[in-house]
């Protein structure tokens, strides 16, 4: 594994700027900043007519990478350790299980504990319990 | 106009990723470890993460939902579900354990694919499937199962 270093002034700097993003898309388009609700919905069946706003979107989260690179001339380290086989499974279940449990991160962690909801809740809850319990049983478990 | 600023708004939400270090697989997968701490790998940022989140959105929501509507919208469409039924449980479950997998949640993958990363071409791809398939499973005709949702997506 990869040792990082603790970062909380920068963190928190750019979790307050997730905020800010979530409480612009809510007072723009009056609309939950879930980013699995907003990709997943890029595919049919299309239930609205709010295709191009949610792509624009997602076309920023790319675009962001460029952009720090354009101005600082670098990017922050990245580290992806797994493998070809294990980023597969990983996604389909990140997929499945976002769009199943009605959210993700953004949409549970950030905007449905803002809102006090009691769903969301359950569900950081849950997903930070089996995303520790699965690091453990991969790191711990020999 | 409206479109310019979607794509702003999902700009500074990819920012927000890269500053706070959650584009970095390495740096979730290390905060998850909580069998790090004795060894002190443990990487607590993304707890500092949420706080700064969740502090700036409980403040700004609360302002904004007292508007009449959204700038650009009619209304604002939130949530007013409650009930905890059995996949607000089994979806975070499954979404957790491909999260402690790779280390990447939707948001840190799609803004990954801009480092020009390859595994996260790969990660996305599949992301993607596997939002397609549970979208697919959950219009399926209820005779077999009990509770069909009516809007899957919305929480």
């Amino acid at each position: 594994m990869v040792t990082t270093t603790f970062t909380p002034i920068a963190s928190l700097f750019g979790g307050a700027l997730i905020g800010l993003s979530a409480v612009l898309l809510m007072w723009a388009t009056g609309r939950i900043a879930g980013v699995s609700g907003i990709a997943a919905r890029l595919f049919p069946p299309y239930e609205d007519g709010e295709f191009a706003g949610r792509l624009v979107f997602v076309a920023g989260l790319i675009a962001a990478p460029v952009l720090v690179r354009l101005v600082t001339g670098s990017l922050p380290a990245q580290t992806i350790a797994a493998g070809t086989p294990v980023l597969i499974v990983a996604g389909l279940l990140t997929g499945f299980g976002a769009v199943w449990g009605s959210g993700c991160t953004s949409g549970h962690g950030v905007c449905g504990l803002s809102r006090l909801s009691v769903r969301s809740l359950v569900a950081t809850i849950t997903f930070m319990a089996t995303g520790v319990a699965t690091v453990f049983v991969i790191r711990h478990w020999s | 106009m409206t479109i310019l600023v979607q794509f702003a708004i999902g700009l500074l939400f990819g920012l927000g990723l890269i500053v706070s270090g959650m584009s970095n697989p390495a740096k979730v997968l290390n905060f998850l470890d909580l069998g790090g701490i004795p060894a002190g790998t443990w990487d607590a940022s993304l707890a500092f993460v949420m706080a700064g989140a969740v502090a700036v959105t409980f403040v700004g929501f609360r302002h904004v939902l007292k508007l009449a509507h959204p700038f650009f919208a009619e209304r604002f469409h939130v949530p007013t579900r409650s009930d905890i039924d059995p996949k607000i449980i089994v979806g975070p479950a499954i979404f957790g354990i491909g999260w402690g997998l790779a280390g990447f949640c939707p948001g840190p993958a799609l803004t990954s694919l801009g480092f020009g990363s390859t595994s996260a071409v790969i990660f996305v791809a599949a992301m993607c499937a596997g939002m397609v398939l549970a979208r697919f499973i959950a219009q399926l005709p209820s005779t077999t199962r009990v509770a069909a949702p009516v809007h899957p997506l919305e929480s």
